[in-house]
């Protein structure tokens, strides 16, 4: 989905764009060197949980970050972005020191700045198809940083500008769940003047902004404020409400519901299946941050425990990796360890988050593969049995397949393990609706041009259709689900 | 929303709370579970429904006093609400009519084993219930299980109300005597584990309601898996009931202790509170 090139050229030949071009020579811009995000220091970072370790920018690099932009005639930027920012137009905004107008812009397309500004791999979508990567041999402009920057002046100038919104049209609209796939499809959706409501079935909203993400990654006080600019453009939001299970899609439908959005998330988690997983002690990634996230398990004051470990190893390569392991070290471990069956440099985490982690004294064990884990008598976790592994062949990921490596078996002593293999889709929609196809993973089946499921007035998206993606994905599809949502429901009222 | 409309002891440490939630009260089927949470610093944990009216938009929760959460429950008073209740959760009871139902339950088991037995009872079958518990004191819906039983047997381990013995020794009696299609125990693991053996001995098949640690009750963080023959299954999603004779309760005993520590240091540090 990408936006009107005719519009986009329109808003690049307004004057204050023309002006800012032929202020700065190209050559200029070109020789100023990428901003750094400042940081906390790794050795005062691990100590919290909730001090976020990026710092942000300061104005003043923020407008410098800003002129490296030679707001190109074709902007590759935004093709790689999946809600379609007009990227080029923000960051002039910010150069042009109005810092609020690119905070708008941003709200054009995108309901969670602030939030993707943070979490957003960057590097592999909107940068990545910068004219600095494309074109030359120079680091991309830092556009993930100056989206971060421009929606914290906003929250933080105490003005925020509310996005306009259609006339009502009165029709009732159900988001299931209220993760980012959801949110970015109801923000949408209240713009086409729809009457939405978001269900979530846990006590708060967010989704896995709320119970996976770390504060030191995302504040939940950024995502709090999001969600309000969302209220204040009209979304409704129902906690402790499972949808099929609360009240049934018919009942909804009783209600008025005339369309659904079902972004439920990926519910299961996965483990290995391998001997002694179920020992005390060995959890998946989604209990241990949701623990530590949602509930608040490292505050004296929560009811909700949290086992806590000196020896943790963090099973998996992802990004939920990285955050269980940055928040075992957080926690007192006093050695928290990454272990990944493949190398380094095929791991899906984002190579800050690796960065960051290394920095913070996280020990890597790479090419090595759990087998077996071993308990005490009470049975608690004691000690995990692995195996090499060496690389061969690509497999259908394109990544180079693990090998167990023969006679290469060893213990590690450990008192905590975190599993973070990946997720299954949650059966506990779907099992509500015999008549919606899924595929023998479980996840939804849309058209992927409009994400229509078989069922025609429910659109699906985010990790419920994906099996497993991030939050920017997610968004994409809300934003992909809301457009032909309100292309479907128009031409059906018009039949 | 959630408003306590009555609150009844049991004993000084079992509960009844009529809680109003008209959704739930309608949706809700035998075996299903709520998660609740108490307080803006509560933790999340289950409690299946014990009963429902759907036309006055209640449901019916037992809770016994163990720790930090069902003390917090049950220091609410009628008129006050539990801050967050979601359900119905887990898979309903299969119910059908199958000839002779052996129904067995266990101290504040009774409670959520009620609808199973009326149920069963309501789709025409023989059913025949078995409850025990510690001493007299502790034996919970009496009545509202003789309703709805053919017969009811009482067991308490120090013989102060009905039959001394436990559950087993009932469920025994009741075995030898007549043909059983099919048993339902719900209680304390050790008790449903002792159970499940008796009726593993007469192949009868039985069906088992866990009682795991749970966190969302969706699926989504894995804390209650249990192994049945042989597979990790989530209690939550996949249960809460189980056919017994495949469960490994003996895995299960050790991941209910899970967070023993933890759950001594908050209760000690919430009874010094108050």
């Amino acid at each position: 989905m990408s936006l009107n090139p005719e519009y986009l050229k329109e808003e690049r030949n307004q004057m204050w764009r023309a002006e800012l071009r032929s202020k700065t020579r190209n050559k200029e811009r070109m020789l100023i060197p990428r901003v750094k995000m400042p940081e906390l220091a790794p050795a005062i970072r691990v100590k919290y949980q909730d001090k976020e370790v990026n710092m942000g920018l300061e104005l003043s690099q923020a407008l410098t970050e800003a002129s490296r932009c030679m707001d190109c005639v074709n902007p590759t930027c935004i093709e790689g972005c999946p809600v379609s920012i007009n990227i080029p137009k923000f960051i002039k905004h910010i150069e042009q020191g109005e810092i609020l107008l690119a905070a708008a812009t941003l709200k054009e397309t995108n309901a969670l700045p602030a939030v993707c500004g943070r979490v957003c791999p960057q590097e592999k979508q909107c940068e990545s198809r910068c004219f600095y990567v494309e074109k030359t041999d120079k680091p991309a402009v830092a556009i993930g940083h100056l989206e971060r920057f421009a929606a914290d002046f906003e929250r933080n100038s105490g003005s925020s500008n509310i996005p306009d919104t259609a006339k009502p049209n009165g029709i009732k609209i159900a988001a299931v769940g209220s993760g980012p796939a959801s949110l970015s499809f109801a923000g949408d959706m209240v713009k086409y003047g729809y009457d939405v409501t978001v269900f979530e079935a846990l006590h708060e909203i967010g989704g896995v902004l709320k119970y996976g993400i770390p504060e030191f990654r995302l504040p939940n006080s950024v995502v709090d404020f999001e969600l309000e600019n969302l209220r204040k453009m009209g979304v409704k939001f129902e906690t402790n409400y499972i949808v099929g299970r609360t009240s049934s899609f018919d009942d909804l439908r009783e209600e008025g519901y005339q369309g659904f959005f079902i972004a439920s998330g990926a519910g299961l988690p996965r483990f290995m299946e391998i001997p002694g997983e179920n020992y005390n002690g060995i959890l998946s990634s989604n209990e241990y941050l949701t623990r530590v996230n949602l509930m608040g398990a490292a505050m004296d004051e929560k009811d909700t425990p949290v086992l806590k470990g000196k020896n943790v190893a963090v099973i998996g390569g992802g990004n939920t990796a990285m955050d269980s392991v940055r928040t075992a070290l957080r926690l007192g471990a006093q050695r928290a360890i990454i272990i990944y069956r493949r190398s380094e440099a095929e791991m899906p985490a984002r190579v800050e988050e690796v960065k960051h982690a290394k920095e913070e004294g996280v020990e890597f064990m790479t090419l090595c593969n759990p087998l077996e884990y071993f308990a005490d008598q009470k049975g608690r976790v004691s000690g995990m049995r692995l195996n090499r592994m060496g690389l061969g062949e690509p497999d259908s990921s394109g990544r180079r397949r693990p090998m167990p490596i023969e006679g290469s078996e060893f213990d590690l002593d450990i008192d905590l393990v975190v599993v973070a293999v990946g997720v299954s889709p949650n059966p506990l929609i779907p099992s509500c609706l015999p008549d919606l196809k899924v595929t023998k993973w479980g996840t939804i089946v849309v058209d992927e041009d409009k994400m229509q499921s078989s069922i025609s007035e429910m659109f699906a998206g985010g990790d419920i259709v994906r099996g497993g993606a991030t939050v920017i994905l997610a968004m994409g599809d809300g934003r992909k689900a809301a457009e032909n949502m309100d292309n479907f429901l128009k031409n059906k009222s018009n039949q | 929303m959630n408003k306590i409309i009555e609150k009844r002891y049991f004993s000084d440490k079992v509960v009844q709370l009529i809680v109003e939630n008209p959704l739930i009260a309608k949706s809700r089927k035998p075996g299903n579970f709520v998660i609740l949470r108490i307080g803006e610093d509560g933790e999340r944990f289950p409690l299946t429904i014990s009963d429902a009216d759907s036309v006055r938009g209640t449901i019916t929760l037992v809770v016994q006093i163990m720790g930090v959460s069902s003390s917090k429950l049950v220091a609410l008073e009628v008129g006050d609400s539990i801050t967050d209740l979601v359900g119905p959760l887990g898979k309903p009871t299969h119910i059908e009519n199958i000839g002779t139902v052996l129904a067995a339950g266990g101290g504040v088991g009774v409670a959520p084993l009620l609808p199973i037995v009326e149920a069963f009872k309501k789709a025409g079958n023989r059913v025949i219930t078995v409850i025990a518990a510690r001493n007299k004191e502790l034996i919970i819906l009496e009545d509202e299980i003789r309703k709805w039983s053919d017969e009811v047997i009482v067991m308490t381990d120090d013989g102060s109300h009905g039959r001394q013995g436990l559950v087993t020794a009932g469920m025994e009696e009741i075995i030898l005597r007549e043909k059983v299609d099919e048993c339902i125990v719900i209680g304390p693991a050790i008790m449903m584990k002792f159970a499940s053996l008796l009726t593993k001995k007469y192949s009868i098949p039985t069906q088992a309601s866990l009682n795991s640690i749970m966190v969302d009750g969706t699926g989504m963080c894995g804390a209650c898996r249990v192994t049945v023959g042989g597979k990790t299954k989530f209690t939550c999603v996949d249960g809460p009931e189980f056919d017994a004779h495949q469960v490994d309760f003996d895995e299960m005993l050790m991941r209910l202790g899970g967070y023993l520590q933890e759950e001594r240091r908050a209760t000690e540090i919430y009874s010094q509170k108050f």
